[in-house]
């Protein structure tokens, strides 16, 4: 078993980057968040590992410098705050046209605009439905515990080079600034220039070798027929994400009559709102999808057939239900329960919207 | 067991400091742990407050909308979480500046002159070690051997020589709590 | 004598770089980009860096000049080849990386990106190409675009009140401390073009020994864009670039302190 410590989601982020071998960090300070890069530059990993960490003059230049490193086959990611995101939407679209791994963390705040510091979820559909121009998917993971934000750094990386694909941990304020208990991973090594070329040389930008053709990494492409073409393989790429890495959670689903469906910190107040419900003798269960794209839809349209309603718990107006509702079909109501600004929830009021909105109604 | 505790007062008294000595103290006495502060301009002397949570098994919601305990610093911090203690719970308050002291009737009420006897110790920071002697008077969830462990882990060795001073005033917290109503 | 006579290596006295490739640039014919990539290849087959060179290209009409040298490439977003350049450099200290861009990208969209590049001293090249226009698009007005010049977006000529004034970017790079070498060249004539090489030798060089960043900015013509022939856009551009957009070295570490650089006087 590794290491054990009490730590704050944010500070593990940095933790576990450094432990998994990772090569680089660009980042730009934004509440709430922050502690990521301070807690890189407090820990110095470059003396350590070799790992590179720089505080760039933007978002924008963080998710290109991302671009750049990327390119070269080096395990590298960044991390910020919703309006820190929206910021490298061009970059973000840029990695995935030129099919780069990386991980992008983004720990939401409530907005529009400069909106709160607060925690939100509103970056639901940004996340999963591009936030970028063009058609493309990020792989998207929605951690709810200390634990998850620390064990989803090297998942992300494995699932972003396995696909080729930018990933992203989705997470907000209650999990980034809360403290927990965490078993750290133990010290993967950084990955050698030999052995990048070895994995990776049919792509990566990292001087021409006398074994090998030159690589370009570009999304670029002006003949139509190829572009298409392109834009086909990226379909592909994600259909196969669909069949084959679709992350869930099911608790106490078994004899559910209702069902709460809620990621990330939203997920552990319904955990709670679970428990308060069954104590009134309510029959309800939770499913939380972990893999907000690949979205779990097969479990949610199997557990359609056995519950009477479904009661989609989010900190926004509503984004996942309408995943939710597409899975589930129109046979059994869903509907949908936020707070929005940077309020959370209490789990109460999750047991209260449950007996108005499903229950009484 | 589960103890869920609000801890609230003013920003730089100490109030998320204490709530990480004591989950530290939980860590060592290996219970699962959470620790949730409010976070933002708040720490710049403001209203500040933490949620630590104890538990034998995995802890659900770090966000609560009633606690085992609160534990109260400050007016505003009464007039906001007396109402959300537990019936039969515990309410432990520092009577300075209370201007409200506690109405409720069904819960365990008990004070705390934790700003007197930190000035009486001749250090007012200890006053959240204090405040958390005194809370362990009530609920002895951890065990003072562990919050000696959780002492040591949660501050940097270089503040290790002030562990001393710190159990001292956990001490004195512990044997100065005053029970104000029992149900 | 017959052709074959002719064509004989011995008889030879110009060639292809090797590193050009066998692709047909897509440039206007009179375009300086031609004659800028040859010197890069020369350079980069010269030094026997391009199985370590990374070269990074701009939106513009350069966007394509991965096509042309047959070395590594990323094409970057608009303006943000200087923080791809760093990404790429900062993990892979011990390549040699290089941006080519042109003045919408790096003086407009990427302003923010090339400054702090430079001024973090990044251990790079910039091949920075000022024809002060927006080719790629169609002639429209760049933050170079001289007062008075007629673009697509100034059709009666550039006005100051309107328009504001043209950057002369490479004075505000000489003046960070992170760049080591800092120059202005140009390709209109073959003692500009062999000296135009040796700048960029120079500013490969300082990378590799790590002085930080070397600027090479390029004073060139967009005849296409400026509705003239390529003789008379060279014309045009020595009588009304060149003593705005004055020629020389701005700054060079290797003999002045890093911090001091020499404004450049018509």
């Amino acid at each position: 078993m590794g290491e054990l410590r009490l730590m704050k989601g944010n500070e593990v982020i940095a933790e576990a980057a450094i432990r998994c071998g990772c090569d680089g960090y660009f980042g730009y300070p934004i509440t709430p968040q922050s502690e990521v890069m301070e807690t890189l530059m407090d820990r110095e990993p470059w003396n350590e590992t070799g790992m590179v960490v720089l505080q760039a003059e933007s978002e924008i230049a963080s998710i290109h410098m991302v671009h750049g490193a990327a390119g070269s086959g080096k395990k590298v990611m960044t991390s910020s705050s919703s309006p820190g995101i929206s910021l490298m939407a061009e970059g973000i679209s840029y990695l995935a046209g030129a099919e780069l791994p990386c991980l992008i963390v983004n720990v939401q705040r409530g907005g529009p605009g400069l909106g709160t510091i607060q925690p939100s979820q509103a970056d639901y559909w940004q996340s999963t439905k591009g936030g970028g121009h063009g058609d493309y998917r990020l792989i998207v993971l929605a951690p709810s515990s200390v634990q998850e934000m620390n064990d989803f750094v090297e998942l992300g990386f494995k699932l972003a080079f396995k696909y080729r694909n930018p990933a992203m941990i989705l997470t907000d304020g209650v999990i980034g600034q809360m403290m927990e208990k965490v078993v750290l991973a133990d010290y993967i090594p950084r990955l050698t220039d030999e052995e990048i070329n070895e994995k990776y040389g049919s792509w990566v930008t990292n001087g021409r070798k006398h074994n090998r053709q030159r690589n370009i990494i570009t999304s670029l492409e002006m003949d139509s027929v190829r572009m298409e073409n392109n834009n086909l393989r990226l379909q592909e790429k994600y259909a196969r994400m669909e069949e084959e890495d679709v992350l869930f959670e099911e608790i106490q689903c078994e004899d559910a009559e209702y069902l709460l469906v809620a990621f990330g910190s939203s997920s552990r107040i319904c955990q709670k709102a679970v428990d308060q419900a069954r104590e009134k003798g309510i029959k309800v269960g939770l499913l939380r999808p972990i893999s907000l794209f690949p979205f779990p839809k097969k479990p949610i349209a199997v557990l359609a057939k056995q519950v009477k309603g479904m009661l989609v718990v989010e900190m926004n107006a509503g984004q996942m239900i309408e995943d939710v509702q597409l899975a589930a079909g129109c046979s059994i109501p869903v509907k949908h329960f936020g707070r929005m600004g940077g309020i959370i929830p209490s789990p109460g009021e999750v047991v209260e919207a449950l007996e108005q909105k499903l229950i009484g109604g | 067991m589960t103890e869920e505790i609000i801890i609230a007062g003013f920003g730089g008294q100490g109030v998320l400091s204490m709530g990480k000595i004591l989950a530290y103290s939980g860590v060592m006495a290996d219970q699962e742990v959470a620790w949730f502060p409010s976070y933002g301009p708040e720490m710049r002397g403001g209203t500040a407050n933490v949620t630590v949570i104890l538990s034998e098994s995995r802890i659900s919601s770090p966000v609560l909308n009633e606690y085992d305990t609160a534990i109260i610093l400050n007016q505003q911090s009464m007039d906001k979480f007396e109402a959300m203690v537990k019936p039969g719970g515990v309410l432990i308050y520092d009577p300075n500046g209370i201007i409200h002291p506690p109405k409720r009737t069904d819960i365990n009420i008990y004070k705390i002159e934790g700003t007197l006897i930190a000035a009486e110790l001749g250090n007012v920071k200890t006053f959240n070690m204090v405040v958390l002697g005194a809370y362990l008077k009530a609920k002895p969830v951890v065990k003072m051997e562990s919050v000696e462990k959780g002492l040591q882990k949660s501050l940097p060795t270089r503040h290790h020589y002030l562990i001393p001073m710190n159990l001292e005033a956990v001490q004195k917290g512990f044997e100065s709590l005053e029970l104000v109503q029992a149900v | 004598m017959e052709l074959k006579d002719i064509i004989n290596p011995n008889n030879l006295v110009y060639e292809k770089p090797k590193l050009l490739t066998e692709n047909t640039m897509h440039y206007c014919p009179g375009c300086s980009h031609g004659v800028i990539h040859r010197l890069l290849a020369e350079v980069i087959e010269d030094m026997g860096i391009q199985d370590k060179t990374i070269g990074v290209s701009p939106v513009g009409c350069a966007v394509f000049a991965y096509n042309y040298i047959e070395i590594d490439w990323q094409e970057a977003a608009h303006g943000r080849a200087p923080a791809v350049a760093t990404g790429i450099v900062r993990t892979n200290p011990d390549k040699v990386v290089f941006t080519y861009q042109g003045d919408g990208d790096l003086a407009s969209i990427g302003t923010a990106e090339i400054m702090h590049a430079c001024n973090r001293g990044e251990n790079m090249v910039v091949i920075f190409v000022n024809n002060g226009i927006y080719g790629m698009t169609g002639g429209q007005m760049a933050p170079t675009t001289l007062l008075g010049q007629i673009t697509a977006t100034t059709p009666n000529g550039r006005d100051a009140g309107r328009n504001g004034y043209p950057l002369r970017i490479t004075e505000l790079i000489a003046q960070l401390p992170g760049t080591s070498y800092v120059t202005r060249q140009s390709v209109h004539t073959p003692a500009t073009i062999r000296k135009c090489k040796k700048a960029i030798t120079k500013a490969f060089q300082a990378a590799i020994d790590k002085k930080g960043t070397s600027f090479v900015e390029i004073v060139s013509t967009c005849n296409m864009n400026w509705k003239m022939t390529p003789v008379k856009a060279n014309e045009w551009m020595v009588e009304n670039m060149f003593p705005f957009y004055v020629p020389g070295d701005l700054k060079d570490s290797s003999k002045n302190d890093p911090e001091s650089y020499t404004p450049l006087k018509n």
